[in-house]
């Protein structure tokens, strides 16, 4: 049976890893390779690394770390910040990232996402967005440079409709920030996670808002998304992955199991 | 996962493909302490002790890559152990329905077994199969030591359906290949290279071939 996942996110800055509070006070965690390293290890089942300054910034993401997470971790991993082309996206996937995550740069040129999708496969063209709930529309809108507060600004999108957008475009796989959760960790918009579930035919990874393990239980239960993103509580050791884990088990939640290899497993022969 | 004996002198070629993921292939065999190259010479693929062939993409857009590269006959007439890792997998039956986004001609493989890659059946499910899912398998060759219902790391949207080459098994919606064999050719549709301990150790029973 195919396991929900549990997804560590790294902020990248300056190549240090960096958690602010609603997109904002940034500050660093620490290096990216021992850290993408130790959640490999603590059992993380992909990992998602975004420069959050890049696109703001008209650069693309730093990429001398791709290659050294990709020589000593084991598990997938996703690449996002600043890309905006074919060749952008090319030369993170050879330095062995498995997919990339464009956000700013489909908003801007929605073409890309087709381009992606033809060159390199649904497989590794994964959508960001960062949808903002506006109480006094009562509408979830689409925001873009949300690394950067004095450059983010409202798209001309509603989070349903791009949704639905980016998946006729090529998309393989959509991340959803809810930023008025995010970093808070009172919990995933299940209710808004719910309502994009249902627009959503591609693999759905809910993000923004994780403090405690019920929460992860309510957005696999309530919202069946495919994946589950946090940050600040997995760098900050407020939830240790295995204990997660055991917890969504015992929910009915399928999760990845580590097993132990038999006596018959053996090293390479002489 | 047993420490790899590094007096040993196989040598490794991973074929270049032109793919995207030959990087992590490579960096997941450097993780178990054998060399690699990387290589399209005609030469060097046929003196490889053991060959990988990687791939992620479509397959119509694989299939051009090793065309233009005059590589078909080669990996053709291979005789040492060749393992396809996902697309590679794929490309290494007699035709896939995965053209470009819109296509909907079969295009022809390699034909170094018999089968057919087909868009996934996953009665309602999502697609792609994106995420980490259990293998069951006849605890043979490249399973050696791998418990039955071991999760490994899957993305596709196409897959070859079970038949009579199926090594190993895999169920999203319907069963469908989680490995294929014939002769010296191995296939998996899942990516050893990012599954952690278990495909390390599937490596290295490919490599012990």
């Amino acid at each position: 049976m195919l396991a929900k996942r549990i997804i560590p996110c790294l902020d990248v800055r300056d190549g240090k890893v960096v958690k602010g509070v609603q997109f904002r006070n940034h500050e660093i965690i620490g290096d990216i390779v021992p850290l993408a390293e130790q959640y490999a290890k603590a059992g993380a089942d992909e990992l998602v690394f975004y420069d959050i300054t890049a696109s703001s910034d008209a650069r693309v993401v730093d990429k001398s770390w791709v290659s050294r997470i990709a020589q000593v971790i084991d598990i997938p991993f996703c690449v996002a910040g600043g890309i905006k082309s074919i060749e952008d996206a090319g030369r993170i996937l050879e330095m062995g990232a498995d997919k990339i995550s464009i956000n700013s740069p489909a908003l801007n040129n929605p073409e890309l996402i087709n381009a992606l999708h033809d060159v390199y496969g649904q497989q590794c063209v994964v959508i960001g967005i960062d949808s903002f709930y506006n109480q006094d529309t009562n509408q979830y809108e689409v925001y873009k440079f949300t690394g950067d507060e004095s450059r983010t600004q409202k798209s001309q999108w509603q989070t349903i409709d791009w949704i639905k957008e980016v998946q006729s475009r090529g998309a393989g796989e959509i991340v959803l920030n809810c930023m008025n959760q995010d970093g808070v960790r009172n919990g995933y918009d299940v209710k808004q996670l719910k309502a994009v579930r249902e627009a959503c035919n591609v693999p759905l990874i809910a993000s923004g808002g994780a403090g405690e393990i019920s929460h992860f239980t309510d957005v696999f239960q309530q919202a069946d998304v495919d994946g589950a993103l946090a940050a600040s509580v997995f760098h900050k050791n407020i939830i240790n992955i295995d204990e997660l884990k055991a917890e969504l088990t015992a929910n009915g939640v399928p999760m990845r199991k580590r097993h132990g290899l038999t006596a018959q497993a053996e090293g390479i022969n002489p | 996962m047993s420490v790899v004996n590094t007096n040993q002198r196989q040598k490794i070629v991973i074929v270049n493909t032109g793919c995207a993921n030959i990087s992590s292939v490579r960096f997941a065999l450097e993780r178990l302490g054998v060399e690699v190259d990387v290589s399209d010479d005609i030469n060097v693929i046929n003196s490889a002790d053991k060959v990988f062939l990687p791939g992620v993409g479509t397959a119509s857009a694989a299939m051009a890559s090793i065309k233009q590269k005059g590589l078909v006959s080669t990996l053709q007439s291979l005789t040492q152990p060749v393992l396809g890792v996902c697309l590679g997998m794929q490309l290494m039956v007699e035709t896939s329905a995965e053209g470009g986004f819109q296509g909907t001609e079969d295009i022809g493989c390699l034909s170094l077994m018999p089968g057919h890659v087909a868009r996934m059946e996953a009665n309602g499910l999502r697609l792609p199969h994106m995420g980490w899912n259990t293998v069951t398998h006849s605890n043979e060759s490249l399973f050696k030591g791998i418990p039955q219902d071991t999760y490994f790391y899957f993305v596709h949207s196409f897959a070859v359906p079970e038949y009579e080459h199926t090594l190993a098994s895999c169920t999203y919606g319907n069963a469908f290949s989680a490995a294929i064999n014939k002769n010296n050719f191995y296939g998996v549709q899942f990516h050893p290279e990012r599954s952690g301990e278990a495909g390390a150790q599937l490596l290295t029973n490919f490599v012990n071939l």
